[in-house]
């Protein structure tokens, strides 16, 4: 058996509401709120990044997991706010939790899906006998630039997954991929923030990827939506990944769980992988999770868990990702937000 | 070993010397000590300054200081101990003529501070720059810190300390060489800007330019002088752990009670042998816990002691009657021979308005960093 | 933080690596040549509990050049769960971050965190370490 042997998320605490950032550029906060159904979003604190977000979440993934941290043979990065543009991200977190230095470390950027693609190369290598775990991040403190309507959803948060064979916790039973070069969302080389093709980024990009991949991979399963007791879809906001679930059969109830961007916001690299986690808190051992990613440019990774006994011996190891969502949470102004988030032009 | 005397001082006005470089500075004290003294040439040099390299871009001062004073080739050597760089210049020139060396030493300390350096990040390189300074604590933060734990452990006021302040103030008022020669009221204090709670900026001693030196010659020399002299009893010095966190007490500073320790065993005396103290309150935590620490009064108690008048130029013992680091300003370098002049001119009857009554036993206590070293000096009149 | 020193530090920073003195079992952190307590010079190595609780602290409110855009902020020392008996003695310096500044009290019990502390400018090096929050 391969899959998860232990999983952590961190968010900040810090968090501003939609109603701020929509009243800052005057637009109508009800109007966004209703439409893309966010609330409001978490903010990094300034001694934040995807470093030590990836950090945190890593030494909770440890905790539950576990394991010898030595054993771990491979540590990938999932992000599109990795602090350096050359420089992995993965040496710091290995050093800070005691992995290697005989490990395989790489930062993975695939806008939205970095994440999801860390997991499956962990998975892969693990299950191609390679070594014994492997570890996948995805997060992200995610750009959005001011007035845009990204500035509404990106967030910051992220999850780690160490995959292994022994007390797996969440059995990876079936994967697929679908990913096709369509321009919807980029980011170019020095540039600060990213732009995207408005409505492009919806049918043609996000939904086509995530149906493709989410119909193939339930042929491949022979499973149906109804033989699923969680759903989970990459969450630019909080209406497209329960629309995008309805289209390919899932009910509202069973995406319920991991449907967190109306408070979390959409943590890019780490969305997907949050709500998973968000499940995993509150799964039952027997449990089928359905998930697939969608990263722009694009692509979607579909999993298919099965959760084991195992969970019930872990899950209460490490903090929860509800508990995180919805407790200790500290306020921002659209200032304190526009200087935390570096928006403010400062002298040298 | 020779016995040891002070034959003259001299000193800049302390303050934000726009017009005057860091080497002029040194010069003009320089000058006024050797005329003060009537010695007609000095046979060695030791400066004390913190951190020119920072402030000023400028190392190897001994070099460049005898060039300007126009005394080379005679040896001349920077001495560095941070805040106590000048009371470690002292030190060693105490040692030079004690030792039969050298007959007359020029002790100096400057710094010139307001040249545009990040002042707050160098004087923070006094503290452990790894484990302390990385993580964010500045100077005023290590000392609030010594605060918060002395208010919480014996009660000490947040009016306690501002009564620090408005003393020194009163004293430093009278000083015509001092950088804040105004009084302050309590309120004032209670008041001022926060910048490390629960030190306000008023708890703090200022950014300043300054220099002073003092001419140090054998007791037998200066007999022969026809000038007021004064007599060196005792030196002394202890050194503590770099990091404020790595010390048994945060209360206490274990450097102090030790070099006064030794001092007082030089000299001789007992801490209520002591008529006056210029004491190293860079803040006003430090005169209190120092004042404590010099044996004047019982641990716990100097907040109390500076509420009540104790230490008051009229009080039982009077402290930092010159206004202090506070009030009379705190080029750091110099800082520690502005304390041997202030004792100098109290034990020479030549105070004016801030004259202690009856002043024959002067300590100078001069601290480096959080109380990482401090140098105690004890001078008697004769 | 110059490269070379910072990385020298990674071990203290990164994972909290201590040394235990072989003979009389004091924790010295950073990790020293010569033992504060009884001068021995042989060491093993030790990481650090992350759990402790704030012995002072002080709320900057004016801060360094590099650290201006931060305040105000917490600094604290603080007394890690190794404890303060005859052989332990485990201090610390660090921020408390994602805090209410005006509600932190000595005696708070906290637990390390890994924070970025400070920049080498604005195209230098990211220089992490610990901080602490209240639990």
């Amino acid at each position: 058996m391969i899959g998860i042997v232990g999983y952590g998320s961190y968010l900040p605490r810090y968090r501003i509401k939609v109603d701020l950032i929509a009243k800052q550029w005057g637009a109508d906060p009800e109007a966004i709120k209703r439409g893309l159904l966010l609330y409001e979003k978490t903010v990094p604190g300034q001694d934040e990044d995807t470093i030590t977000i990836s950090v945190e979440a890593a030494r909770y993934a440890l905790q539950r997991a576990r394991i010898d941290p030595q054993k771990i043979g491979a540590v990938y990065i999932g992000s599109e706010s990795h602090p350096y543009a050359v420089k992995p991200s993965a040496t710091v977190l290995i050093d800070a939790l005691g992995i290697g230095p005989h490990v395989h470390a790489a930062s993975y950027e695939f806008a939205c899906k970095a994440g999801t693609e860390a997991m499956y190369s962990a998975y892969s290598l693990v299950k191609a006998g390679e070594m014994e775990y492997a570890l996948g991040i995805g997060a992200d403190t995610s750009q959005g630039a001011p007035g845009d309507a990204l500035e509404y959803s990106a967030s910051a948060g992220g999850s780690a997954f160490i995959m292994g064979k022994e007390n797996v916790i969440a059995e990876i039973l079936f994967t697929n991929s679908y990913t096709s070069d369509t321009p919807d969302f980029w980011r170019r080389e020095h540039e600060f923030y990213p732009r995207h093709a408005g409505r492009f980024t919806g049918e043609p990009a996000y939904f086509k990827h995530i149906l493709n991949a989410g119909k193939t991979l339930l042929e491949k399963s022979g499973l149906s939506p109804k033989d699923f007791q969680f759903a989970v879809f990459h969450m630019p906001n909080g209406k497209f990944p329960l629309e995008v679930g309805k289209k390919l059969g899932f009910t509202k109830e069973q995406m319920e769980a991991g449907w967190i961007s109306p408070w979390m916001g959409n943590t890019y690299s780490g969305s997907s992988p949050t709500g998973l986690s968000a499940i995993l808190d509150v799964a039952k051992p027997g449990d089928n999770i359905f998930m697939v990613s969608f990263g722009s440019g694009a692509g979607s990774d579909g999993f298919i868990f099965k959760v084991t006994n195992e969970i019930d011996n872990v899950r209460d190891l490490a903090p929860k990702l509800r508990d995180m969502l919805d407790n200790d949470k500290i306020y921002l102004d659209y200032g304190q937000y526009a200087k935390f988030r570096q928006k403010i032009i400062l002298n040298e | 070993m020779k016995e040891v005397a002070v034959i003259g001082v001299g000193m800049t006005k302390f303050g934000e010397l726009w017009q005057k470089s860091f080497r002029d500075i040194f010069v003009e004290a320089a000058l006024k000590a050797i005329e003060n003294s009537g010695v007609d040439h000095i046979d060695s040099m030791y400066i004390g300054t913190m951190s020119s390299g920072l402030f000023v871009g400028q190392e190897h001062i001994g070099a460049v200081m005898a060039d300007y004073l126009g005394v080379t080739p005679i040896p001349a050597t920077r001495v560095e101990s941070a805040c106590a760089s000048g009371g470690a210049a002292f030190r060693q020139a105490y040692f030079e003529v004690a030792s039969g060396h050298s007959e007359i030493i020029l002790a100096g300390g400057v710094e010139k501070m307001t040249d545009g350096a990040d002042v707050t990040e160098a004087l923070a390189t006094a503290a452990d720059q790894e484990y302390e300074v990385y993580n964010g604590i500045t100077f005023p933060g290590l000392y609030a810190m010594i605060a918060t734990a002395h208010m919480h452990q014996y009660k000490t006021t947040r009016e306690q300390l501002a009564h620090v302040a408005v003393k020194n103030h009163k004293n430093g008022s009278m000083n015509p060489n001092a950088q804040f020669s105004f009084p302050v009221t309590l309120e004032q204090v209670m008041k001022s800007t926060m910048v490390a709670d629960p030190l306000r900026l008023l708890d703090c001693s200022p950014v300043s330019d300054g220099g002073a030196a003092a001419i140090v010659c054998s007791l037998d020399y200066a007999k022969k002088l026809k000038k007021p002299y004064v007599k060196v009893i005792a030196s002394a010095q202890a050194s503590d752990t770099i990091a404020l966190h790595s010390r048994e007490s945060l209360t206490a500073l274990k450097c102090v009670s030790i070099a006064a320790e030794k001092a007082y065993k030089q000299a001789g005396l007992k801490p209520t042998d002591i008529n006056f103290a210029e004491v190293h309150d860079c803040f006003t935590i430090a005169e209190i816990v120092v004042t404590e620490d010099l044996g004047f009064f019982e641990k716990g108690k100097g907040g109390a002691a500076a509420e009540n008048g104790v230490t008051s130029i009229e009080g039982k013992i009077p402290v930092n009657t010159s206004g202090g680091l506070k009030s009379k300003g705190h080029p750091v370098g110099a800082t520690g021979i502005a304390q041997i002049i202030e004792c100098y001119e109290q034990l020479t009857g030549n105070s004016g308005e801030r004259q202690v009554k009856n002043a024959k036993i002067g300590l100078a206590q001069n601290m480096g960093g959080s109380g990482a070293s401090c140098i105690i000096h004890i001078l008697e009149a004769i | 933080m110059i490269t070379p020193r910072y990385h020298r530090e990674i071990p203290q920073r990164h994972r909290l690596e201590a040394g235990k003195c072989k003979q009389c079992g004091h924790i010295s952190f950073p990790p020293r040549l010569v033992c504060p307590k009884c001068k021995s010079k042989s060491f093993e190595t030790v990481n650090l509990s992350r759990e402790g609780k704030i012995l002072t602290f002080t709320i900057i409110r004016v801060g360094p050049d590099k650290f201006s855009k931060e305040t105000p902020y917490v600094v604290a020392i603080i007394e890690l769960s190794e404890g303060r008996s005859a052989n332990a003695g485990v201090r610390l310096t660090a921020q408390i971050a994602d805090c209410d500044v005006d509600k932190v009290e000595i005696g708070d019990k906290v637990k390390l965190v890994f924070r970025k502390i400070q920049d080498e400018g604005k195209s230098g090096l990211h220089c992490y370490g610990y901080k602490a929050v209240i639990i």
